[in-house]
């Protein structure tokens, strides 16, 4: 099953250690992961569900296409990690 | 009087208390600082039952609200509003032509209900929603009237690259009458807790603007208003053009403009039993920004504007550039206390209204508001 890890920089307001989802893309993983620590979403979404500008999502090392969707697949066995773009912020 | 002064800062949220008496004049001290490396837009305290709010701004992870009953010695995430989708396919574009986003990007202004109204918070924030709460922010409702009304496209920004409302005054004879300040887009009055809404700029200017457009509602750009509690028919407003003064319930405003060493700044407080007596934060206007000639005064009027002291005893009075933002002047219930704080981390309080000033500090974080609880 896919994995997601969180930036240590989120973790200083929520606690999100790494977890094991349910999902074939990038919206459902993320889903499975809120299901679990609720307040991070308002972390990492807006209140559209669209990823926030200044965040960044990575599946095996490549950064998601769709920032509105997050209909990018994940691998069976993928690995998605969420950290702050470095674009500013 | 009030013995403690909270600081909000780009990095924390820092705590102030008064030491006691030395030669007369009150000590003061920083004790504390909640949020460390955060940026805090600002504090509210709940006069009704005490619990005090920060608005932080974390760059990457969006505008969170923080609500303390202990007085900040422990803190919970409450939720924030949120802006409803925009119709689909529907881009909003402001006047110029530039996207205005429907989302939450910051708090600007809290303000409480009235005690025949517990629970309620109003919040203004960029980019221009008004919203409201009547469970102490455990939930909270965009005004809709004002969100969708057709004069709200014509707000721009104004101290930020969205609008914003960063004004909100709970008239106190009648919770339901609520006025809210927009940097850029004038003055709005509901008489009936936000079903309705009308322009409440009758004599203000906007030299700024292309001149057909000079007196229109939304060029008017307040950098704050605020409503005098024990005469409510008495508003001051510290405006990007001036400074602008309503004796008749915001019905029409009079310029001042025989003020130095400049009519321009950002915010400003009225003695809350003394309608004529207000105090304002001068500085060049306004590309500049910077106190004139490098020294940090504020300007005090006793007598409704007809004539301003500029006080400056404890004040830098060279090579200072403190420029001082629209929440960082604050006054306490007595009237005696003042403090202010500055885009260069300084903070200076006053106990006789002004004439005296001392530094608490001059390293701060930059400085987005202060608040005397």
């Amino acid at each position: 099953m896919p994995s997601v890890a969180f930036t240590r920089n989120l973790q200083r307001h929520v606690a999100c250690p790494p977890c094991v989802v349910a999902g074939g893309t990038v919206r459902e993983s993320l889903e499975s992961a809120f299901a679990r620590y609720p307040k991070l979403r308002g972390y990492v979404l807006d209140e559209h569900g669209a990823l926030r500008f200044h965040m960044a999502v990575y599946v095996n090392g490549v950064p998601i296409a769709d920032r509105q969707g997050l209909s990018d697949p994940v691998p069976p066995t993928g690995e998605i990690f969420v950290m702050q773009a470095l674009s500013g912020g | 009087m009030s013995d403690q002064l909270l600081v909000s800062t780009r990095k924390g949220l820092f705590s102030a208390r008064r030491q006691g008496q030395r030669q007369g004049k009150g000590t003061w001290a920083l004790e504390g600082v909640s949020f460390l490396g955060d940026n805090v837009s600002l504090a509210m305290r709940d006069p009704r039952d005490g619990a005090w709010y920060a608005a932080l701004d974390h760059g990457h992870f969006g505008a969170k609200l923080h609500r303390s009953r202990d007085q900040g010695a422990t803190w919970e995430e409450i939720s924030v509003p949120a802006y409803p989708a925009p119709p689909e396919g529907q881009v909003e574009k402001d006047f110029l032509g530039r996207e205005i986003p429907w989302r939450l990007i910051r708090f600007w202004c809290l303000a409480p209900g009235l005690v025949s109204q517990p629970g309620l918070l109003w919040a203004g924030t960029l980019p221009g929603g008004l919203f409201w709460s009547e469970d102490s922010g455990d939930t909270w409702h965009l005004v809709e009237s004002l969100w969708h009304m057709p004069e709200r496209r014509k707000w721009a920004g104004g101290g930020a690259d969205a609008p914003g409302i960063h004004s909100v005054c709970v008239d106190p004879r009648n919770g339901d009458r609520v006025a809210v300040a927009v940097s850029s887009g004038g003055v709005w009055i509901t008489q009936d807790r936000g079903l309705t809404w009308s322009a409440h700029t009758k004599g203000m200017r906007a030299d700024y603007a292309p001149p057909e457009l000079v007196e229109a509602p939304e060029s008017q750009d307040p950098h704050r208003m605020v409503q005098c509690p024990s005469a409510p028919e008495v508003w001051w407003l510290q405006h990007h053009n001036g400074i602008f003064r309503s004796t008749d319930d915001a019905r029409s405003w009079v310029e001042i403009t025989d003020v130095k060493p400049s009519v321009f700044g950002f915010p400003v407080v009225v003695h809350p039993k003394d309608p004529d007596t207000a105090w304002f934060v001068p500085a060049i206007k306004d590309e500049r920004r910077v106190p004139a000639e490098g020294k940090v005064v504020v300007n005090r009027t006793r007598d409704g504007g007809r004539s301003f002291e500029t006080l400056r005893r404890g004040l830098p009075q060279a090579w200072a550039y403190d420029l001082v933002y629209r929440h960082a002047l604050d006054l306490d219930a007595s009237g005696e206390r003042l403090a202010f704080g500055s885009t260069t981390g300084s903070v200076w309080l006053s106990e006789n209204g002004g004439d005296d000033w001392l530094a608490l500090a001059e390293h701060l974080p930059p400085v987005h508001a202060v608040l005397f609880v």
